[in-house]
């Protein structure tokens, strides 16, 4: 036998019966995604707010008297923090890891259904954790969300008596999480596989959140490292990262420390953290693309190569965060080869993307709109990317505004733009309903030109040299008056961008409700989760007996077939040719 | 390595129909559970990596003055080899059915892995009346993390433990623990190769 009989076992199944059992305490995939999905968009529109708040005060400063500087850093640092791990990590891993990993290699479950139900509380245990700072004296930590010591510990930073604990505490606890979470995943993927689904007849999407699941594996133990030392430091007064220093007068009792030692540390963490999201965003929107171009992926064993080269070299390129703590000169050099190497993996991707839009015939739905503004904006992400690798041009720059223009294209827009297309694309198997095309696309081009509104004049306001991390820019010579109005502009985009996420929260609720329903395959797509006997699939996916593969995930437009797509579970002889004889596919 | 052969396939090309071609090739014959505990083993080995490389770091600084070494440390070490010693031999039992085998070997193991985590505790003990406190000097407060977040995961797997030996004492078949007596001798082996570094790290810097 050369699969796994787990999979194929009728025993393995557990059925739930009552509500509670089906929804709340739920061992099944699928529920555990959607609550997964659920949790990291409530907290989610919690940090969408507070950037909300951040470009009132940064765009009509001395106008709203209850944000005050304190309070101003608060809010940067949740905003920081809830995106980057609450949300992305937790939405694309925890979420879309969690629904299509199962589906998409024609298992039944994960293989440890318990654990990944135990991973979803752990993870919402660890966003109350993080929200109670909210609520506690002094609030949440305003430390950055790099939480950079010495000064996320000392007094003078806001949220440095508990905010910083909590931080700490839930990053802790979301870590433990995220490794059940992970290693179930990675368990699977390997384990799992029905009949004929070899690796490389995996869609991209799971391989690219394979490939993440194991860089967050090894990379968010950095950070735990990090948070255990900072924590000692904090509250048993050890002097791991704490140097030798005077506070507000006063000499603490903490000796020679090394806050550059932390930087090392989260970094380490930090930079792979970035390829976590990316990864998957990269995987499913090669999925998304293909389906609604109606043309396979192009260089599909590139692509599966360019994942596991960018996950490799993201270990080796931390340093390029820390080029301004004053590094040997060296050492910058190397890191800043190793980024710029990354820069070509990555290029193979992008270039694949829009060669397989060449010439396909193209379906401009409402997921296929969202992956190619992903195009757009990761491109342009990259591009400066290539700026603030070199040593010499991040150095004037890295305290501007560019890096914030930056980081918000390639890390921010960009993986959103991928969340929404997958959403979206995967909405009909998730809820068996159609959402509404025309919110949809409005929703899409509010949003695509909006964030382009908000970055955009970001770059320009960075090569003036407009500072980030300012509360405000009080009288400045080198800045004209045009700085300030643009910063107003920009603000008016970022409200008017977060206005129209609530067209899409409504999108997808008032479909919930009253959307029309769909059959199990309204894309015609040829991956294996649109093929369930039911939609959306029933618990245990496959009904009695689990599909066998005997192709790949692509096979769209192929000459000689009668539809322009082969499901990846049709055996050759019940394909239509147009001649009648019987499909066996093709050799190159 | 048929990971490397296998990312070599052509998946667009027709690959004959046989439908057992492919499914879970690199992972055969190993149970979920073993590759889940040899993933986690590889999470906990980058967590203990990543202290002893602060460890190294932070050694060079001007502040740091080592601890002087405990004699109990290397009756630990004895003790927690012993403890590793037998649960290979019951995991070679479980492997033969030997069921009242099985039964001798996991509760000599946890008491020996008891006695570990007691003679660790005497050690803290011993340091901290002797004067060297957590937060004295960054040599101790590695003493301190390093050896409680070892015995952490000993006490995580004590947890592991209790479950596989209570099944046992009531009576079910060697074969029911049989992998759970394995995957317990691989996290104990795995422990003690972590401790004998965190030892050979403390005594020699």
């Amino acid at each position: 036998m050369s699969y796994i009989p787990i999979a194929d076992q009728k025993d393995e199944m557990h059925d739930p019966h009552s509500f509670i059992a089906k929804y709340v305490w739920s061992m099944d995939h699928k529920v555990i995604a959607i609550q997964y999905g659920t949790i990291a968009v409530a907290v989610g529109l919690v940090a969408l707010a507070l950037s909300a708040l951040m470009r009132l005060q940064l765009g009509y400063p001395d106008t709203f008297a209850f944000i005050d500087p304190a309070e101003y850093y608060q809010y940067v640092t949740m905003h920081g923090m809830i995106m980057v791990v609450y949300l992305l990590t937790a939405l694309f891993l925890g979420g879309f890891g969690n629904y299509l990993i199962p589906l998409q290699i024609g298992a039944r479950d994960m293989v440890f259904p318990f654990l990944n139900m135990l991973s979803v509380w752990v993870y919402l245990l660890s966003v109350i954790i993080l929200m109670a700072s909210f609520f506690v004296s002094g609030g949440p930590t305003g430390a950055g969300w790099t939480l950079y010591p010495p000064q996320a510990i000392t007094e003078g930073t806001p949220g440095a008596d508990m905010g910083i604990i909590l931080m700490l505490a839930s990053l802790a606890v979301f870590i433990v999480a995220f490794t059940m979470g992970g290693l179930n995943y990675v368990t699977t993927v390997l384990q799992a596989r029905t009949h004929g689904m070899t690796l490389m007849r995996m869609p991209l999407s799971v391989w690219g959140i394979f490939v993440a699941t194991i860089l967050g594996l090894f990379a968010f133990p950095a950070l735990f490292v990090s948070a255990i030392m900072m924590s000692f430091d904090k509250l048993l007064g050890t002097s791991f990262f704490m140097p030798a220093m005077v506070s507000i007068g006063e000499t603490l009792d903490h000796t020679g420390g090394s806050p550059v030692l932390f930087q090392h540390l989260f970094w380490f963490f930090g930079h792979p953290e970035v390829y976590i999201v990316a990864l998957p965003a990269f995987g499913l929107v090669s999925d998304v693309l293909s389906c609604h171009a109606r043309k396979n992926i192009f260089g599909y064993r590139m692509m599966v190569w360019a994942i596991v080269a960018i996950g490799g070299l993201s270990f080796i390129v931390w340093a390029h965060h820390m080029y301004v703590s004053g590094m040997n000169p060296y050492f910058g050099f190397f890191f800043a080869f190793t980024t710029l190497i990354i820069a070509v993996p990555t290029a193979i991707k992008v270039y694949n993307w829009v060669l397989t839009l060449w010439e396909g015939n193209i379906r401009l739905t409402v997921p296929m709109l969202f992956a190619c503004g992903f195009i757009f904006t990761f491109l342009h992400g990259g591009l400066t990317g290539i700026f603030l690798g070199n040593v010499t041009v991040d150095l004037p720059l890295s305290d501007t505004y560019f890096v914030i223009a930056h980081f918000h294209m390639v890390m921010g827009v960009s993986p959103v733009m991928v969340l929404f297309a997958s959403i979206y694309h995967w909405f009909p198997k998730m809820s068996g309903k159609m959402f509404n095309v025309t919110l949809g696309k409005i929703h899409f081009w509010a949003t695509f030109f909006g964030t382009y509104a908000i970055y955009l004049p970001m770059h320009y306001l960075g090569f003036l040299g407009v500072p980030r991390r300012y509360y405000s820019m009080g009288t400045t010579e080198f800045l004209p008056e045009s700085a300030n109005t643009l910063n107003a502009n920009i603000t008016m985009a970022a409200i008017w961008v977060a206005v129209f996420q609530l067209v899409f929260i409504f999108n997808i609720i008032w479909s919930l409700w009253k959307g029309k329903k769909c059959d199990g395959n309204p894309w015609e797509a040829t991956s294996l989760e649109w093929q369930t006997p039911e939609n959306p699939p029933a618990h245990g996916n496959w009904g009695p007996e689990l599909p066998t593969v005997y192709r790949w995930a692509y096979e769209y437009s192929v000459p000689g077939v009668k539809a322009d797509f082969v499901p990846q579970n049709i055996a050759p002889e019940d394909v239509e040719t147009t001649d009648g004889k019987p499909y066996i596919g093709h050799e190159d | 390595m048929s990971f490397f052969k296998s990312i070599f396939e052509k998946p667009w090309n027709y690959q004959g129909d046989d439908p057992n071609f492919g499914g879970s090739e690199i992972a055969q014959g190993l149970h979920p559970k073993r590759i889940a505990l040899r993933m986690f083993l590889a999470v906990v080995f980058v967590i203990f990596m990543l202290f002893i490389v602060a460890y190294f770091i932070r050694m060079e600084l001007d502040d740091w003055s080592p601890m002087p070494e405990s004699n109990l440390l290397w009756v630990n070490s004895l003790l927690l080899f012993i403890c590793s010693v037998i649960m290979q031999w019951t995991r070679g039992a479980a492997k033969k059915g030997g069921a009242q085998s099985v039964k001798y070997g996991m509760v000599a193991a946890g008491i020996f892995t008891l006695a570990f985590v007691y003679g660790q505790v005497s050690a803290w003990e011993e340091m901290n009346n002797a004067g060297y406190y957590l937060a004295s000097n960054p040599a101790n407060s590695f003493f301190y993390v390093l050896t409680g977040l070892h015995g952490l995961h000993i006490l995580g797997g004590l947890w592991v433990w209790t479950r596989s030996t209570f099944k046992v004492l009531s009576g079910a078949e060697v074969k029911a623990v049989k992998l759970s007596v394995e995957l317990c001798s691989v996290y104990w082996h795995f422990l003690l190769l972590v401790w004998l570094v965190i030892f050979a790290l403390l005594s020699y810097t």
